[in-house]
């Protein structure tokens, strides 16, 4: 009876304690990952954020570089989700009229006119990825022009179609930061992992780099930098000028860490063992020593995604980073630098969400990663 | 100790150095000189600028002379106080620069001491009452704070004061003291107006700062001689503050060497979003005029103040811990 008991009791902790004995070192971490509520869900919030950047056609609804003076600064159009009681999104349409005292085009909801919000409607034929041509939207409205009759989230002082437009700076602001980070990682990896590896004169020459640079104030730094990009380089080489020189400064905390964990292991039994055995040192480096902080590497990166993102905004911001005709969440942002402009139009400030938003799912995610990565924490 | 200040006050200097020469390379990366914008800049407006008298100028700038010539140049004459012609402006650099960077510095030391003031409480409240309400609520603040870009938070500032109290928000001083010289009255209209950029600014650095507070202390407050220390009969008060909490000040004075070249560097930013008479938007206009003397001197100075400020958060850093005063490194 009592053994029947206690081998009930025990039958289901035995079973975890050997799933946890035959998990691999990446099942440990995702099954402590998964535990970290918060991570969790910021990742699914990146998640969303990159299938925008990925489908960015797809999501925008209309050219977002397609101007028009006469449709200056529409705010906002309200959705109303109910029709009758049932669930039919709609919008009102636009009537655009001349106010007499201003003599400037004014556009009110046209009451008189409902058009419903279609899923998957036919609109503006693109090519997917690039070459996939399409013409399905993920909503738009059917019958009449989905330019004319659709401003979701308004439109900027020329007349462009602000959520298109977010749409596409999702897509720059999100890849920088990857692109960025790889940058940063290839040189923070090399760099950090010869300075911890070798130690010595090596170490202290890069090291003292590392702090040479971390004590200047990077903002006018990168503004001297940027401000080197000639105006006449196309938006891809602006793009690649802007993400090597936030990656030039943005390296230096990628190759602290790597140098930290290089530290720590090079008097690790294993490594020793390895050299014993007569292993050479890249095999050593890269296959004993590598794969036991990659992960370290994996959260270190992803908490410095957001600082490049934050970097990248704060330069197009100025002016100095990505320029017109580019689109990111900086120069959407340039249009909300005048206040007064700002009052009249508050909605030029609603880049300022996914930025946020963005920048805090990255934090999230990557200290999930960390705590995941190193049980002893 | 010596030893220590020795390599510190090195460290400085060789700072100091580099920062020199990059502040001098970013001059020189852009295409052309002065000398082309500032033709550019003539025939937009109708005159032109003849090729003799380009070449003139550029002799009298010795812009004509290769770079090394350049940069020893420059350096001579940085070393004795004189920063050059911010040429735009037809005035020596250091008449236009100015009050600007007293003023960053004020700003800049306005939110450092906004961080700790906020910072040193906050940290110790959040690791004492771990998990608690409070805790939980200046985690997400500081989340935010973290995930907030300065600029952006100066603008929603000044969008909600303008919004909602139909005030500037921004600028250092009230009209009337703008243009006035120094006085007793100046020097209080300026003490009114600093909290706002000193908390814009301050803001991301003292998230980090709870952060970092609330660890050590917790590391801290796990350790035997606490229980010793409340075993003895010490009341909580003085058990946390007199022990624990001096410890874990050590790593949170170091980081003052980072927190300083990040509030200077946002300092920048936020100042042109709010209008602030810092040397950011004078920066800025300098850098798109691609006047070399005047960004370079920015750069410059702005480094150089960073790395004393660093230079004296090391000082502190000795006085406060004994380990490295007593040289055991």
């Amino acid at each position: 009876m009592t053994a029947e008991v206690a081998a009930a009791v025990a039958a289901p902790d035995s079973v975890a304690e050997q799933r946890i004995a035959v998990a691999t070192q990446w099942q440990l971490m995702w099954w402590r990952f998964r535990k970290h509520k918060l991570a969790l869900g910021a990742t699914f919030v990146l998640a969303a954020f990159y299938l925008v950047a990925i489908f960015a056609d797809f999501f925008a609804y209309v050219d977002p570089h397609a101007s028009n003076a006469q449709r200056s600064l529409i705010a906002p159009q309200w959705i109303h989700w109910f029709d009758e009681g049932r669930l039919s999104p709609y919008v009102y349409g636009l009537k655009g009229a001349r106010d007499p005292m201003t003599f400037k085009r004014v556009y009110k909801p046209d009451t008189s006119t409902k058009l419903p919000i279609v899923f998957f409607a036919h609109g503006e034929p693109y090519k997917l990825f690039g070459f996939i041509p399409a013409d399905r939207h993920l909503f738009g409205i059917e019958g009449t022009d989905t330019a004319e009759a659709l401003v979701l989230l308004g439109t900027d002082v020329q007349g462009r179609d602000l959520w298109s437009r977010l749409m596409f700076a999702t897509r720059t602001s999100m890849t920088i930061g990857l692109v960025s980070v790889a940058l940063s990682l290839v040189l923070g990896v090399v760099l950090g992992g010869v300075s911890g590896y070798f130690g010595g004169l090596t170490d202290t020459v890069i090291q003292r780099i590392i702090e040479i640079l971390r004590s200047i104030p990077t903002i006018p730094l990168w503004m001297g930098l940027a401000a080197a990009v000639p105006s006449d380089w196309s938006v891809v080489q602006v793009y690649f000028a802007i993400t090597i020189i936030i990656s030039l400064i943005g390296w230096t905390e990628l190759a602290r860490v790597v140098r930290g964990r290089f530290i720590s292991l090079k008097h690790e039994d294993f490594v020793m063992a390895a050299e014993l055995v007569g292993c050479s040192k890249p095999r050593i480096i890269f296959r004993h020593m590598v794969p036991s902080f990659i992960s370290h590497i994996i959260a270190a990166t992803t908490l410095a995604i957001p600082a490049i993102i934050i970097s990248e905004t704060s330069l197009s911001f100025l002016g100095l980073g990505l320029r017109p005709p580019a689109i990111s969440w900086g120069v959407l942002l340039q249009d909300a630098q005048d206040v007064q402009a700002l009052v009249i139009s508050p909605w030029l400030l609603i880049t300022a969400f996914p930025v946020i938003v963005a920048v805090l799912a990255f934090n999230f995610m990557g200290d999930g990663i960390r705590d995941a990565a190193d049980p002893y924490l | 100790m010596v030893a220590y200040i020795v390599r510190r006050l090195m460290l400085a200097v060789l700072t100091v150095w580099a920062i020199s020469v990059l502040s001098f390379i970013i001059i020189h990366l852009p295409p052309g000189d002065y000398v082309t914008s500032y033709i550019a800049s003539m025939s937009a407006s109708g005159s032109a600028v003849s090729e003799g008298e380009a070449q003139a100028l550029r002799e009298q700038l010795g812009l004509d002379k290769p770079i090394t010539v350049q940069y020893a140049k420059w350096m001579e004459l940085v070393l004795q106080g004189n920063f050059g012609m911010a040429m735009e402006w037809g005035r020596p650099v250091t008449d236009v620069i100015g009050d600007r960077l007293t003023l960053t510095i004020v700003i800049s030391v306005a939110a450092i001491i906004f961080t700790w003031v906020v910072a040193l409480p906050i940290g110790i409240y959040s690791a004492v009452y771990r998990y608690s309400f409070l805790d939980y609520l200046f985690t997400f603040v500081g989340f935010i704070g973290l995930a907030v870009p300065g600029f952006l938070l100066a603008l929603i500032v000044m969008y909600l004061g303008f919004a909602y109290f139909g005030a500037n928000v921004g600028g250092l001083f009230s009209p009337d003291y703008a243009e006035a010289p120094w006085s007793l009255g100046k020097t209080w209209d300026l003490v009114k107006h600093l909290p706002v950029p000193a908390i814009v600014l301050g803001v991301a650095g003292t998230a980090q700062l709870i952060r970092i507070m609330r660890s050590n202390l917790l590391d801290e407050l796990r350790k035997p001689y606490v229980m010793t220390a409340r075993a003895r009969g010490l009341t909580e008060y003085r058990v946390i503050t007199r022990y624990p909490v001096r410890v874990a000040l050590n790593p949170f004075i170091s980081t003052i060497g980072y927190l300083l070249p990040y509030v200077v560097s946002g300092s920048i930013i936020v100042s042109l979003v709010l209008s602030l008479p810092t040397v950011g938007p004078l920066l800025l206009k300098a850098l798109i005029a691609q006047d070399m003397f005047l960004a370079g001197t920015i750069v410059l100075l702005l480094g150089v103040l960073t790395v004393i400020g660093t230079f004296i958060s090391d000082l502190l850093l000795m006085w406060v811990d004994p380990r490295i005063r007593l040289g055991q490194r």
